[in-house]
């Protein structure tokens, strides 16, 4: 029951958001929000530390974004072709990925983001390198109308909501148990038969997949993408927001991203300096709750009840290239 | 006997760690039905066998055999749904998963539920009673709610072995299960092996000449990555070179 009221107070917040603060960014914390729920999927849930997710994020907004303007593509299409492209784009870059561990991951994840940076940049007759996309539309299916920053808000919120409850069966189905079970000792999963590199990859897929819709989703949002979308600080950024929040939490990566965005709004309206502000809030935050805001507050919650079930790991615990 | 089928038959068996050898020619004939145990002093090379014959290492050279079918090279989890599955010497759980949901693991390896990404994880309520049995066969079923990472490690060698036999395998391969315990302890841990050694197939490395006398049908003992002898605890308990290279210190 209380879970219930928590759940309709959720969408209800979701619904009033864009009375509280401006459209826009009401908008782009539904697709940060899914953008790190979904990576939390590897994160959290897989133990899959990636510090290339702007290349799937990003991926997906250029994809959108150039379907939208040369072809007008409209919405929902043009976000879904998103995710498709992302997953598309991952099954490849993941699938050597994967291959390694810990640490190493999260270097040749870092690499290959560079490298879709260097693509998006260099190829400036469909990306327009440094300027990016501009101008971009929003024609929708139907032609309903959704030029308005409010009218979008309100088109966009069911399919990131249904983004959310996606990423939430997936950890919470049969196949999310064997992505805890990888996270826990990925060696004893494989000796129990399972394909370990199948079931890190359809993760990975899935995960950057939903990131891809997200990147779609936040591209529509602003009419134009341009290269920070590809850049590495997005990557970090998206980490920020799950550890933030809380990884292998359900609320987390969304509470995580909220967060950043509206401190972000907050602050730069008094100082350019917003990333060292965050940047110093992260670090306390990490340091004295290191399972984040909503992992701290289940941690609590869960000492008065119950011994925990399935505590979400520690930062350390994924960033560290256990065994062989 | 030694007309009975081999299910598990291993050839020119070996293995190089970078420059050191650690296992060399083994040849190894496990009969279908028996408990062979793997004997030999620390460092002689049982556990990288056992490693080999999980697929976790690849061998340097030599062939192994499961069931008439080559399964050299083979990943870890195609052998254990090939029927092979295997407990480690030190304890491989899942820490901060309850003891229920680590042997639901093991059961749900065997079905179609594992790549399911659209359903929710309710289905696996069906393997609930049986994981539950599984728990009471190894004296773990009261602390079913809680995680493996607050168990004493008597426990957790028990949860270990409730994880490989969940797996209902046709060929057990167990390195040292009573590594560490008490006697009482080790004996509580034996008694479910015992039980499925009737229609199975068991490998078991064992330091306890108590253990391997009572249990098995068949001894190999290795040393330095070589089979030494092979045969009945009768007729090797009375062999020099086996009793210099082992035995001198138990018997
Ligand atoms: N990954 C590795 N790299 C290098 N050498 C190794 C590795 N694993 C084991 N060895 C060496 O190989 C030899 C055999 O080791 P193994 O673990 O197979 O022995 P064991 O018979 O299981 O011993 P114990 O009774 O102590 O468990 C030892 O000398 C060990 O130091
Ligand atoms: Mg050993």
């Amino acid at each position: 029951m209380a879970r219930r009221i928590g759940w309709a107070a959720l969408l209800a917040a979701g619904l009033l958001l864009p009375m509280r603060v401006y459209p826009v960014l009401a908008a782009d914390i539904l697709a940060w929000a899914l953008f790190a729920t979904a990576f939390d999927i590897m994160l959290g849930y897989t133990g899959l530390l990636s510090f290339g997710q702007a290349a799937f994020f990003g991926g997906g907004a250029y994809t959108a974004g150039l379907l939208t303007q040369r072809l007008g593509v409209p919405y929902p299409l043009n976000a879904l072709a998103a995710a498709l492209a992302a997953g598309l784009l991952a099954l490849p870059l993941m699938g050597l990925a994967i291959r390694r561990r810990g640490i190493y991951l999260a270097m040749i994840t870092l690499a290959f983001g560079q490298m879709v940076f260097y693509v998006v940049n260099e190829w400036r007759s469909l990306t327009g390198g440094e300027n990016g996309v501009q101008g971009i539309p929003r024609p929708a299916l139907g032609g309903v109308d959704i030029s308005s920053s409010t009218a979008y808000y309100y088109a966009a919120f069911p399919l990131a909501v249904l983004g959310l409850l996606l990423c939430w069966r997936i950890v919470r189905s049969p196949f999310g148990r064997v992505l805890l079970a990888i996270r826990e000792n990925d060696v004893r999963t494989e000796t129990l038969g399972y394909a370990v590199h199948r079931y890190k990859l359809l993760a990975a897929v899935l995960s950057c997949a939903l990131s891809g819709l997200a990147g779609g989703i936040w591209v529509i949002n602003h009419g134009f993408v341009a290269l920070d979308a590809v850049h590495w600080t997005t990557s970090g950024l998206v980490v920020i927001m799950v550890l933030l929040g809380g990884m292998g939490t359900r609320l987390g990566p969304l509470v995580g991203a909220a967060l950043v965005l509206l401190l972000r709004d907050f602050i730069s309206t008094w100082t350019d300096a917003w990333g060292v502000v965050t940047g110093t809030i992260f670090i306390l935050v990490i340091l004295i709750f290191r399972q984040g805001i909503v992992g701290t507050i289940e941690r609590l919650l869960e000492a008065r009840t119950r011994p925990a079930p399935a505590p979400a790991p520690a930062v350390e615990e994924v960033a560290s290239p256990h065994r062989s | 006997m030694p007309d009975a089928a081999a299910i598990l038959e291993t050839r020119g068996l070996t293995m190089d760690y970078r420059d050191f050898r650690a296992l060399e020619g083994a040849d190894l004939r496990v009969q279908e039905g028996t408990i062979h145990a793997i004997i030999g002093p620390n460092g002689a090379g049982k556990t990288t066998l056992f490693n080999l014959l999980s697929g976790l290492l690849s061998p340097t050279r030599g062939r192994i055999l499961f069931a008439g079918q080559d399964i050299t090279g083979h990943p870890p989890y195609r052998i254990a749904r090939l029927g092979i599955a295997r407990s480690f010497q030190i304890t491989s759980v899942f820490p901060h998963l309850t003891l229920l949901d680590n042997v639901r693991l093991a059961l749900q390896a065997g079905t179609r539920h594992g790549y399911a990404f659209w359903r929710s994880d309710r289905v696996l309520d069906q393997f609930t009673d049986e994981a539950m049995q599984i728990l009471a066969s190894v004296g773990l079923d009261r602390l079913a709610g809680r995680p493996a990472a607050a168990l004493p490690y008597g426990q957790k060698r028990a949860l270990e072995i409730g994880l490989t036999l969940a797996l209902r395998p046709r060929l057990l391969l167990l390195d040292e299960p009573t590594a560490g315990l008490s006697l009482e302890d080790a004996a509580r841990i034996m008694e479910p092996i015992r039980q499925v050694a009737r229609n199975r197939t068991i490998v078991l490395v064992e330091h306890n000449m108590g253990v391997v006398a009572a249990l098995s049908q068949r001894i190999t003992v290795l040393t330095r990555g070589r089979v030494l002898a092979e045969g009945t605890y009768a007729e090797l308990r009375t062999r020099r070179d086996v009793i210099e290279a082992y035995l001198g210190g138990a018997a």
